[in-house]
């Protein structure tokens, strides 16, 4: 499972103030750590970005590849952004991921850009209509917007569909709801689509010893329903995936396979 | 439509390890397939014959595989040089069985003395086995890999218990180095996991999955083989794609068939005849498995499975 580090988003301090700077040091720092870990590719979220977003994106993008040999996983809404980090992207180290689409028509532009730029795109199974209610409600979706991929030229394996994970604190029900909709999303194509998850958002406010535990055991069931990728610190749940992969006979055990 | 043949993709690929110097250095491994499935990827290298010979007299060999050698045998040059010379050999494996402590148990300085003799006799690839005594191996093979410094060598078999020494030996004179498990895929992962560690390429590794005579626990072997085979190529697994080592000979001239005269078993038919096709259909089998290197004792069993790989590939 493909590993998405999260820890480069504004809504960090040390990465706001580190934005605002064009300090590059913090953020390298952030990618490398992820790189290590066992990341495979790097979420760069600056957020809405109604100001400056290209250039922001665009230094992000290169400040970011600079050091580590990995895609990036683009993370605005901001359009104009997204197509300045992805004119600057280096596709040596793979292919870059647009976060990303939705069925909402505001959000189509998004497939423009990934068939413009031959790139990968995240489908986020909501619409206008609000959240959705259950995992059939994201099925639903999920067939709509690949429908629109292919219209649009995107091909349906560089589709990654997200189900829209929620808080656990606040939305309990949803978390089942998450993890069925990762397996019938796969059901939805020959070969099985491609799905991803913001892991930490399901964690999100909970008391900090929590998250990580409730991360972890979360992205155990995901994987086990055959998750392709999750937004997720690396640090935090490197453990769980090389463990998982065993368990589940992808990795071949042996006694150090954590430090692999 | 045209009849396509359905084929696998594999994402991992096996090493490719050279060993021995100059125009008579040879490559094996770097294939991307299952064995001989050169329909599905490339098969860059063929698998490599070493021909086994040892520091002292093989008193312990059956005498239909002392034949062959009756003459050079009781010296180790001579013995190197007819294999390379006369029987065309494209490799030698100098087994220092003479180091045992439980029979001659003959010095580490002895044996590098002959593997500096058999360096200095040969130019094709050796590669250099103690006597599997642990303890004894760890000092004998520091020795040996001194003496053979950077002549691209093989040594082996580090084991569990004495890989640290073993390994630092093959680090420190550039020599490549055999990793053996007994027959245990995930022990041979970790093995290979703790030598990697210490900071040997895997480049530079074979792994020895311990071999196994037909009829006396054979599909182990394979069974392993082929699985650490799939692991490296479906799997990706870095740890699993060094090459794979299958030490034929002196687990087949060991065992009944190789050696029951026709007076005792006549319904089994010729002696000599018997383990020849004993060793060949033996290494066949693990070729099939996966190995990339076999090292053997008969010279017609060489000729025969030489043929086998000439034919598949």
């Amino acid at each position: 499972m493909l590993i998405i580090g999260e820890k480069l988003s504004i809504i960090a301090k040390r990465v706001r103030e580190a934005l605002l700077k064009k300090d590059k040091v913090p953020i390298q720092e952030i990618a490398i750590a992820q790189w290590k870990a066992g990341a495979g590719m790097i979420d760069a979220n600056i957020g809405p970005a109604e100001d400056g977003g290209e250039s922001l994106m665009e230094w992000m993008v290169t400040t970011i590849q600079e050091v580590v040999p990995l895609p990036i996983c683009l993370d605005t809404t901001n359009y104009k952004a997204i197509e300045a980090g992805l004119k600057v992207h280096n596709n040596e180290w793979g292919r870059p991921l647009i976060n990303s689409t939705s069925n909402d028509p505001e959000r189509f532009p998004m497939l423009e850009l990934a068939a413009k730029f031959n790139s990968q795109i995240i489908g986020l199974t909501v619409g206008k209509g609000g959240l959705p209610a259950d995992a059939e409600e994201r099925a639903a979706i999920a067939a709509e917007i690949m429908a629109r991929a292919m219209e649009y030229g995107v091909p349906l394996e560089d589709l990654y569909l997200d189900p829209l994970v929620l808080q656990i604190a606040t939305s309990q029900d949803h978390a089942l709801k998450v993890i069925n909709a990762i397996k019938m999303f796969q059901e939805l194509n020959d070969p099985p689509m491609k799905t991803v998850v913001g892991l930490s958002n399901v964690s999100n406010g909970c008391p900090k010893y929590i998250r990580p535990i409730l991360n972890s055991y979360f992205l155990s069931l995901l994987m086990y329903e055959g998750l392709t990728a999750a937004i997720a610190d690396a640090q935090e749940v490197a453990a769980t995936v090389k463990t998982i992969n065993v368990i589940l006979g992808k990795t071949l055990y042996a006694h150090s396979y954590l430090e692999m | 439509m045209a009849f396509t043949p359905p084929t696998e993709s594999y994402t991992g690929k096996v090493c490719a390890l050279t060993i021995g110097l100059g125009d008579k250095a040879i490559t094996f491994g770097g294939e991307n397939v299952l064995p001989f499935h050169a329909f599905e990827g490339s098969i860059p290298n063929k698998p490599v014959i070493a021909f086994e010979i040892q520091d002292i007299p093989p008193d312990d060999w059956p005498e239909q595989v002392r034949k062959p050698y009756k003459d050079v045998a009781n010296d180790p040059i001579s013995w190197a040089k007819y294999c390379q010379d006369t029987l065309k050999a494209k490799a030698i494996a100098l087994r220092l069985i003479g180091t045992h402590p439980d029979g001659e148990n003959r010095s580490p300085e002895d044996a590098a003395k002959t593997v500096k003799d058999v360096l200095s006799a040969i130019n094709i690839p050796l590669i250099i086995l103690g006597s599997n005594h642990a303890e004894k191996d760890a000092s004998v093979l520091i020795s040996a890999a001194e003496a053979a410094k950077d002549k691209n060598c093989v040594i082996g078999k580090a084991q569990e218990a004495n890989y640290k020494t073993i390994v630092a030996a093959a680090m420190a004179h550039n020599h490549k180095l055999i990793a053996m498990s007994e027959l245990d895929i995930n022990l041979s992962k970790q093995l290979n996991i703790l030598i990697i560690q210490m900071g040997l390429e895997r480049e530079r590794i074979i792994i020895d999955p311990m071999c196994s005579a037909l009829g006396y626990g054979l599909e182990y072997t394979y069974s392993v083989m082929e699985r650490i085979r799939l692991a490296a190529l479906t799997q990706n697994d870095t740890t699993m794609q060094p090459p794979m080592l299958g030490d034929v000979g002196m687990y087949v001239w060991k065992v009944k068939e190789t050696q029951a005269s026709e007076t005792d078993i006549p319904n089994w038919g010729s002696v000599e005849e018997r383990g020849i096709t004993w060793e060949a259909v033996t290494a066949t089998a693990l070729l099939l498995a996966g190995a990339d290197l076999l090292i053997m004792r008969h010279p017609k069993a060489v000729v025969a499975v030489e043929k086998v790989i000439e034919e598949l590939v």
